[in-house]
């Protein structure tokens, strides 16, 4: 279910012909991210590409990772910021999936606001991408668990939740346990990931 | 019979109405960015507003099957409030957006100079970005307003084929016919066109460049109105090629100028279930994306 997006995945020869002059543009001046972030699936394409995902998040990805490196690590993680928040849906979920890549070149801690946004917001676009290993990896344990919770709230599948098993808890099975009682309690159906979680209490 | 609804107002509508709408046939909306009813003080409203329109919105319209576009602009009626006038700094970074497919809604409310250097400035954004525009005619003196915008239309130097003049009735549609601009019409339950109205004219001047559109919004308006000019075609002796001709062929040939539609899903699938999550579609939720309000 998750895609494995990262800055390492290549497209086919017209595809990489086409997002090629972009990364160039970017890597000339990181301040044109936002107009080419904006323009790239027109330019590149659109659809499922290559690792799973789709061909305007691994373009995006890779633009993001290429801006980041060029502005080196003290203004990598106000790039992130900016292009997260000038970004449509679309750029954001592309920003919050190229974090994982990010986290090396200077961002740490700094793009957890941004995760933060994206758990606050009811798009599951938003929400599923938010989940990934740099939330596994940054996210306080009390937002971490919301995430969880929000995905089986609005219907993301757990496989989205990076490092899941290693990151769950006694207080996040107490909370998926209440969230199960409360559906049961309504006569409505417990998602099918919430019961295989509970199946697997230690 | 498949719609595409060229400008109606989604924020202001209900998830029953998105369902009535896949209903009738509409797979395909754009909404013009306007005035919210109550007027705003600050551009950061319209940064909320703008990002609303490409972000929630869209994603909404997605889970009921509908693809939903955006026309960005500041409409006249705040364009005449200083206080909104560096909304006119933030829109290059809005026209540069997948599935905004013109500049609007632009034109005069209540035909001051302020609307006036504001539309002219956002016609020459509309070149600069290369797209469409779609022009409001104003409620009040309607024929003059009509005039003086195809006059400003012609000064700045669109191509009329880029250029949507929109609200039109009776009175205003030789104007904008012979100035070679597509003409819009909003179908309104007591208000601007009717049905038979609307069929009347077509009647007169074909079906060239011309787009059929519900304009619901907050107001007393009906989202099914497109669908109802439909059946009022097909009565009046259309065939179902001329009613897609004017409900779907049309608002694609005069936004797809734009490169922007975002169409590829509903060309290939028609049904949502085929869509994926990264789409916006509804997954097999416990909860909708909405309920937790």
């Amino acid at each position: 279910m998750r895609p494995d997006i990262d800055a390492k995945l290549l497209f086919d020869t017209a595809r990489e012909g086409r997002v090629a002059p972009l990364l160039e543009e970017v890597r000339g001046d990181p301040s044109a991210l936002g107009r080419v972030f904006a323009r790239a699936a027109r330019v590149v394409g659109r659809g499922v590409g290559p690792g799973g995902g789709r061909v305007e998040d691994v373009a995006r990805v890779r633009l993001l990772v290429a801006a980041c490196e060029t502005v080196g690590p003290d203004a990598a993680a106000g790039v992130v910021a900016g292009q997260y928040a000038r970004g449509d849906a679309d750029e954001r979920r592309a920003v919050l999936l190229a974090l994982a890549d990010l986290d090396g070149l200077g961002v740490g801690d700094a793009a957890v606001p941004v995760i933060l946004d994206a758990l606050r917001t009811n798009d599951t676009r938003l929400v599923a991408a938010a989940m990934g290993p740099y939330a596994a990896a940054h996210l306080p344990a009390d937002a971490w668990r919301h995430g969880v919770l929000k995905c089986l709230f609005t219907g993301v599948p757990l496989t989205a939740v990076a490092d899941l098993d290693a990151r769950r808890d006694a207080e996040l099975d107490r909370m998926v346990r209440a969230f199960a009682d409360e559906r049961r309690a309504a006569g409505r159906d417990v998602p099918e990931d919430a019961v295989r979680l509970l199946a697997t209490i230690r | 019979m498949r719609i595409f609804d060229p400008h109606i107002h989604m924020t202001s509508r209900t998830t029953d109405d998105y369902e009535a709408m896949y209903d009738a046939g509409v797979r395909a909306v754009v909404e013009p960015a306007f005035w919210l009813g109550q007027p705003r003080t600050s551009v950061g409203s319209f940064v909320d507003y703008f990002d609303a329109l490409l972000g929630w919105e869209r994603f909404r319209a997605a889970q009921f099957g509908i693809t939903h576009h955006a026309t960005i602009a500041l409409n006249p009626k705040e364009a005449n409030d200083p206080r909104c006038l560096g909304v006119l700094d933030l829109l290059p970074r809005y026209l540069e957006k997948d599935g905004v497919v013109a500049v609007g809604e632009v034109g005069f409310d209540s035909m001051t100079d302020a609307e006036e250097t504001v539309m002219v400035r956002q016609l020459e954004l509309a070149g600069e970005h290369d797209l469409p525009v779609m022009v409001h005619t104003p409620h009040r003196d309607k024929v003059a307003g009509t005039r003086r915008t195809l006059e400003i239309v012609g000064q700045v130097g669109l191509p009329p084929e880029r250029v949507l003049v929109d609200h039109l009735n009776e009175n205003t549609i030789d104007l904008v016919d012979d100035a070679g601009c597509w003409a819009g019409f909003s179908v309104y339950p007591d208000t601007k066109m009717d049905e038979r109205r609307m069929v009347a004219i077509l009647d007169r001047r074909g079906l060239d460049r011309v787009l059929v559109n519900s304009a619901a919004d907050w107001g007393r308006s009906d989202p099914l109105k497109t669908w109802r000019t439909g059946r009022t075609m097909l009565a009046g002796g259309y065939t179902d090629d001329d009613v897609d001709r004017v409900l779907w062929r049309n608002p694609v040939a005069f936004y797809g100028q734009s490169g922007r539609l975002l169409l590829d899903d509903v060309a290939t699938a028609g049904d949502y279930e085929g869509n994926t999550l990264q789409r916006g579609e509804p997954v097999t939720a416990a909860a909708t994306a909405g309920e937790e309000g």
